[in-house]
């Protein structure tokens, strides 16, 4: 499938998740009706608050979430909902996820070659222990370890060493689609430069394209090169990165830029914080919908916001 | 200049830790001003919220302060030894926001009832007045509709709303220093934007003097007059918001700021760090900072460089800025922002 001589590799289309509610008979709505589609070799921001939906979304691509509606496909087979084993396989293999919190999203109890080896094991991906061996060395090579370090435990690693041994578990499975869920965010700020410089390298290597959630926009700036906006389980702008940061139009996007904290005195001295107030919207009679203002840049908007829009770009 | 409203030298603080020493902090010195915001940067393990909590007397059991001194109103802080003299300072004249205002607050309590209970064990206020001055300072903090508020429980406020709760038991008794550790890093940005706003309008209408800690350089820039930079347990950079921003002197202080991405060009590798900070229980020696410094100097492997005087506000511990070192450049990142400063000054 090609968009614009650009091959998607991942399609979602009107994407809903809910959850139940206990004591409730109406499902609290995660996120709904979310479209957008991920190029190959791309890196994808998807940026937004606590309870936002963003995690969501990442966890019903790799089918950790069951979907309500809509189809999600990687490489134009359909990947949700009810599917044959061999595209779950697939999904498996091809898809991987990066954890936020290292310190909690690796077994305590197991040593780093049973860590780094267990996707291999789920898919017997391997011909013999040799090969698996082999496989685990390579791995923690490629994000910086030393081979050695596959007979010791996660409590004995750094911070951001726990977070290349994450990244070695997803690297090993071959993926060609990886989901970064917050993963630096709780890195300190010395080591966070390096496992940014670390994913932006090994995406030149190896052609891996990534889908990176979080809620720091100053990070999503320098490493995504496409930002979706999610608000309450909607995406209400989506755009190139520059274009994004240069032309915010959806108020609630405005809002999020400008309270970033930007490190130059001077400018944040200068700084004016709007409010995203949701009633500013008067969707009443006149419906939002979602409109390509711009080649590439889209927006959730009514008919008469659309003008607003557009005489802002002009 | 005026003179410092606290004023700590050369603290030093161990632990005692599974028959262990560990030093926490290792000879660390700041200058709080009055109506002024010190903010400490550091990461994690830099000794930045072990230092404050000396302030307040509220180290772990297992820790103290060796040496060192902390001058606040005349005492020494650094000498206090039991509860009781801790009590005319903690809460009262010396106050702290914590960062996690989830498990700040008593999740069975009232909130109205949480901060009464500090009006009425510091100024002796009781029935209605307690009451009604709750009431007031709910509202002081931006809380709407403070009288049906005082009622709820911790639970019924949003994560926000229950930093302003957590900020209202802390300014309750007008203290002088307030000292926030990391008040925004469990909240979202836009949360985050309100509650700086707040800190920043109830330092001007209490005129408070803020320690303001955190990691975030984004929220140093937005809050700080001084800025201490702490690294390995201790203030390796102090000087102005400006200076430490557009004219740092320590090759910390470069490379903290040189590995944002904020600074960093879009497409290149950013400028990082190598390597991890130096264990606690190590002995330290010359400058803490010079294994993972990649031009450091023979002699900072060998002597602790002392403090030098860049300007009157501004001193940096690095052998950089002794009369006989050579001249070595900052990195690119800094040069740009020295660039952009002088920029704005024309």
């Amino acid at each position: 499938m090609m968009t614009e001589g650009r091959e998607v590799l991942l399609d979602v289309q009107n994407l809903r998740v809910q959850f139940k509610v206990r004591g409730s008979r109406k499902p609290f709505v995660a996120v709904k009706d979310v479209s957008f589609q991920i190029y190959k070799g791309e890196t994808f921001g998807l940026v937004g608050e606590t309870g936002s939906g963003k995690t969501t979304i990442g966890r019903a691509i790799v089918r950790i979430n069951e979907t309500a509606g809509g189809v999600i496909k990687f490489k134009g087979i359909k990947i949700n909902g009810v599917i044959p084993k061999e595209v779950d396989r697939m999904v498996t293999q091809k898809i991987q996820m990066i954890f936020q919190d290292p310190m909690a999203s690796l077994n305590e109890r197991a040593k780093v070659d049973y860590i780094v080896s267990e996707g291999l094991y789920n898919t017997r991906n391997y011909k013999d222990e040799e090969d698996r061996k082999a496989k685990v060395s390579k791995a923690l090579l490629e994000v910086g370890l030393l081979p050695e370090f596959a007979s010791r435990f996660p409590h004995e690693f750094s911070g951001g060493q726990r977070q290349r041994i994450g990244i070695a578990r997803a690297l090993i499975m071959e993926p060609e689609f990886i989901i970064a869920d917050e993963p630096i965010s709780s890195l300190d700020v010395s080591i966070r430069a390096q496992v940014l410089n670390l994913l932006s390298s090994l995406q030149r290597e190896k052609g891996l394209t990534y889908m990176f959630i979080s809620h720091d926009l100053s990070v999503v700036r320098f490493i995504a090169d496409r930002v979706a906006v999610i608000y309450k389980g909607e995406i209400v702008e989506l755009a190139e990165t520059e274009e994004l940061f240069s032309h915010p139009l959806h108020p609630y996007t405005r809002a999020l830029l400008s309270a970033i904290p930007i490190p130059d005195p001077v400018v944040e001295r200068q700084k004016k914080v709007l409010v995203y107030d949701p009633s500013v919207h008067d969707y009443s009679k006149d419906k939002p919908k979602w409109v390509e203002i711009r080649p590439g840049h889209f927006v959730m908007a009514n008919n008469a916001e659309i003008e607003q829009y557009e005489a802002m770009l002009n | 200049m005026s003179e410092p409203i606290l004023s700590a030298r050369d603290v030093v603080v161990k632990f005692s830790l599974r028959g262990q020493i560990l030093t926490a902090v290792r000879g660390a010195s700041l200058d709080l001003y009055e109506g002024k915001t010190v903010a400490i940067v550091g990461e994690s393990g830099s000794g930045k919220s072990v230092f404050t909590k000396t302030f307040l007397g509220m180290l772990d059991a297992n820790g103290w302060v060796d040496s060192g001194s902390i001058m606040f109103e005349g005492q020494d802080l650094a000498k206090f030894k039991t509860e009781k003299e801790w009590l005319t300072i903690r809460g009262k004249k010396i106050a702290m926001v914590f960062q996690d205002p989830m498990t700040a607050l008593n999740p069975l309590k009232t909130v109205g009832s949480q901060i009464r209970e500090v009006l009425e064990l510091h100024q002796g206020l009781r029935g209605q007045e307690a009451k009604n001055r709750t009431i007031e300072i709910l509202g002081q903090v931006g809380i709407d509709n403070p009288a049906m508020r005082y009622n709820q429980y911790p639970h019924e406020f949003s994560g926000g709303m229950r930093q302003r709760v957590v900020i209202a038991i802390a300014v309750a008794c007008n203290p002088r220093i307030l000292i926030c550790d990391e008040p925004t890093t469990a909240l979202d940005v836009t949360i985050q934007a309100q509650i700086l706003e707040l800190i920043r309008n109830l330092q001007k209408q209490l005129n408070l003097s803020i320690i303001y800690i955190t990691h975030d350089l984004g929220v140093v820039a937005n809050v700080a007059d001084y800025v201490a930079v702490m690294y390995a347990g201790d203030v390796i950079e102090y000087g102005t918001v400006e200076e430490i921003f557009y004219d740092p002197r320590h090759p910390y202080t470069w490379a903290l700021l040189s590995s944002l991405p904020q600074l960093g060009v879009k497409g290149q590798p950013l400028y990082s760090i190598s390597g991890t900070p130096p264990s606690l229980f190590a002995d330290i020696k010359g400058d803490a900072f010079a294994p993972r410094n990649p031009k450091a100097l023979k002699i900072d492997f060998v002597y602790r460089p002392p403090y030098f005087r860049v300007s009157p506000t501004h001193v940096a511990r690095t052998w950089l800025l002794d009369p006989r070192a050579p001249k070595v450049e900052p990195p690119e990142p800094i040069k740009a922002m020295r660039r952009k400063y002088e920029r704005y000054a024309t």
